[in-house]
């Protein structure tokens, strides 16, 4: 079977445990997690989380039916789609010295990222945007030498025109 | 007015309407045992180990149809609940359990006899929770009685600091839950229901598949309905034995490892398999990609999840099994599959499973028949796990609505005993008999006291073989006979039962049988015979077990 990248999202009930009880499903039936953000939504007292799962279909329908069925989760939605905004931010030390210091920061500014701190011998620069765009640029940075990765984890919504997710089993 | 944690505790309780509570009591749930003083009218059955509490409430809540509800202490208590549990969460059985904590401002600490059993029963838990504020009890007990009964019914766990059950709160226990994220789908999908109509009608060898949703439903109506409406013949699961009459012409056995060969093979010759509240578990289908090759199939059930989860499935409706039952009696006509009824009732005749084979040793087939010749089939079976389970599955007939109670989907060995005092405290007035293994009763043994304290009039038929037999038996056919940690060396039962002040008699012959068997029935009171049967006799018919 296909295995794609799928994005889902699901709001949860702001509770003690929620994060664990969403993790422990995952662990429990072997669904692998590529990554897993979460934070505040736009209703008092519940969070959103955006799940990257790699799967078949079946799989990601089992992940999506098998997350409605944990009772702090409320509401599951697989917004994979060509026109999903997908946004990550990374943090990224790059090695460098006084000869490489400017054409690090040209990299940089073309990918339209941010150099957040300076030292004798690294820069830090802080990047957002969808994966392939963290990819090139950690590529191109990787020649001069990485010292550090930290990585958000994809967040994602759809654009204004929100197309259902299709209800392949059944429910009303 | 305001009341203490464990008073809002047992005042919730009789909201919801429980009479009877299994358990045992330690120190960190000393204040919600001291509180039952004031309420007698909540019975409470000690048992011997936290295990049993579990099953019994199992039992209870299985034969009674209301959620089962269990007491434990922290730590080793709560501990001792998991087995039961997850044999609730596996069997689908409504139940809340209740566990003391240690006091919140210990928790984390590691403190005496302190375990996060919230952590460990997170993944066989419909949902569970770690109470930390007193005025939060109330709706916190309304909410898990809701989960555990509605829906795919399913174990709850309460875990109770021992601060929270002395602390103030007024009580008032709320009308309502509040649960966005739970919403249970009730009533089939009508264009599913029309397109499950049409699947039926043009159907040459349509076959339904009962599992125990139809009995957690009390669907049994709607079954026969639908059955004798559209001349559909019915196989069931093992945990859907006496979902539907065994004695009716339309009742074709149960399918899987250990079911009738009839069955299985209508399985595998249908042209339309109708699937109701059952999850295509590997006991039942043996190996997935050959389970019912030829069959459209039309699954049932009310856990989305479970649809499109082992097999593929052409017609999903997600609901009660009641309520879709009726739904679908209301628009299908009457149909007639007699060529198709005609081949089923000739391979019953070419396979049957009603013969005992002649043998002049006490075989437990021929024990399980007698028991159901004196009780006429009016009785509830609660067995154990092994092959006395499936013996006891194939050669008694239930005709009598949710009269089998095994532990199906977990497989716990030691479920008899405690179920069935369970059983008969929720149904006084019915005969329980527990069909028991020697190894299977030997795991909860200590039982026998809540038996004899509590006066619990279960009969008790042992198939000693000496053996851990269902074990034994898969050795000799895939093991070479290499009989490693089979063989027992069971102590004698009949002193065992005296020294639990439990009536009892050993059992060897076949002559003996019945007579031993109408004096158990005959007695005001627990009864336990000592069948000593054939050691080696196998439980056939067997499928092998599948592979992916």
């Amino acid at each position: 079977m296909v295995s794609t990248k799928h994005i889902i999202t699901a709001l949860v009930a702001d509770r003690p445990g929620v994060l664990s009880r969403v993790a422990s499903l995952f662990r429990r039936r072997g669904f692998n997690i590529d990554s897993i953000a979460v934070g505040a939504s736009e209703l008092p007292e519940v969070s959103r989380m955006t799940i990257v799962v790699n799967g078949s279909a079946t799989l990601v329908e089992q992940v999506r039916k098998q997350l409605d069925k944990v009772v702090d989760v409320i509401k599951v939605t697989d917004i994979t789609a060509p026109g999903t905004i997908t946004r990550e931010l990374a943090l990224i030390k790059v090695k460098s010295s006084v000869s490489t210091r400017s054409e690090i920061m040209q990299i940089v500014s073309i990918f339209r990222a941010k150099i957040v701190d300076v030292a004798l011998d690294s820069l830090t620069v802080e990047v957002t945007g969808d994966e392939a765009k963290i990819a090139s640029l950690y590529n191109l940075l990787k020649e001069f030498g990485i010292r550090e990765v930290s990585r958000t984890g994809i967040i994602g919504m759809m654009r204004g025109v929100v197309v259902p997710s299709d209800e392949s089993d059944g429910r009303g | 007015m305001k009341l203490t944690g464990a008073q809002i505790v047992c005042e919730s309780l009789l909201k919801e309407g429980v009479d009877t509570i299994f358990g045992i009591l330690g120190g960190q749930i000393l204040p919600l045992y001291d509180t039952l003083t004031q309420y007698p009218q909540l019975r409470h059955v000690l048992t011997g180990h936290e295990q049993g509490a579990a099953h019994a409430a199992e039992g209870y809540a299985r034969v009674t149809g209301r959620v089962g509800v269990c007491f434990a202490t922290s730590g080793p208590g709560a501990t001792n609940l998991v087995t039961g549990i997850a044999d609730a969460y596996l069997d689908s059985i409504p139940m809340v359990a209740f566990t003391g904590q240690v006091g919140c401002p210990f928790i984390g600490k590691d403190a005496f006899q302190e375990v996060d059993i919230t952590g460990i029963t997170l993944p066989i838990t419909k949902h569970n929770y770690l109470v930390t504020n007193v005025a939060d009890l109330a709706a916190t007990i309304k909410e898990a009685f809701y989960l555990a009964r509605t829906g795919r019914p399913g174990p709850v766990l309460i875990d109770l600091p021992k601060d929270i059950q002395v602390e103030q709160a007024e009580f008032n226990y709320p009308e309502k839950v509040n649960l966005p994220g739970y919403k249970p789908t009730l009533n089939g999908h009508p264009s599913q229901i029309a397109r499950a109509i049409k699947l039926i009608s043009a159907a040459k060898k349509p076959l339904i598949l009962a599992g125990h949703g139809v009995i957690i439903s009390g669907a049994f109506d709607g079954l026969k309905t639908l059955a004798e409406k559209a001349q559909i013949p019915v196989v069931t699961t093992l945990q859907g034995i006496s979902a539907f009459p065994e004695s009716h012409p339309l009742s074709y056995g149960w399918l899987g490892m250990h079911g009738m060969a009839y069955a299985n093979m209508a399985v595998t010759d249908c042209d339309l398999l109708i699937a109701i509240g059952m999850r295509f578990g590997d006991r039942a289908t043996a190996k997935v990609s050959g389970f019912a090759p030829r069959a459209k199939i039309i699954h049932i059930d009310i856990d989305p999840a479970e649809i499109g989860k082992n097999v593929r499935v052409d017609v999903p409706i997600v609901g009660d099994a009641g309520n879709v039952l009726a739904a679908l009696n209301k628009q299908v006509a009457p149909l007639e599959h007699l060529e198709w009824l005609k081949l089923l009732d000739t391979w019953r005749r070419e396979h049957p499973l009603l013969d005992i084979r002649d043998s002049k040793e006490l075989l437990p087939q021929f024990v399980v028949r007698k028991i159901w010749e004196a009780t006429k089939g009016d009785a509830i079976i609660v067995t154990g796990v092994g092959q006395h389970q499936m013996f006891a599955g194939q050669h008694f007939f239930y005709d009598k609505p949710n009269s089998f109670i095994s532990s199906g989907g977990l497989g716990t060995m030691g479920f008899e005993l405690p179920a069935s005092i369970g059983v008969k405290i929720g149904k006084p007035d019915e005969t329980v008999w527990c069909i028991a293994g020697d190894g299977s009763l030997q795991m909860t043994i200590q039982e026998l006291a809540t038996v004899s304290h509590e006066g619990v009039a279960v009969k008790i038929a042992i198939m000693n073989n000496n053996y851990l037999g269902m074990v034994r038996q898969w050795q000799q056919l895939f093991y070479e006979r290499r009989y490693i940690a089979t063989p027992l060396n069971c102590p004698d039962f009949v002193k065992v039962a005296e020294a639990y002040g439990i009536m009892a008699e050993k059992v060897s012959r076949k002559q003996d049988v019945a007579p031993a068997i109408k004096r158990a029935m005959a007695h005001d009171g627990p009864y336990i015979i000592n069948f000593e049967v054939e050691p080696e006799e196998n439980v056939y018919p067997m499928v092998p077990p599948g592979r992916r």
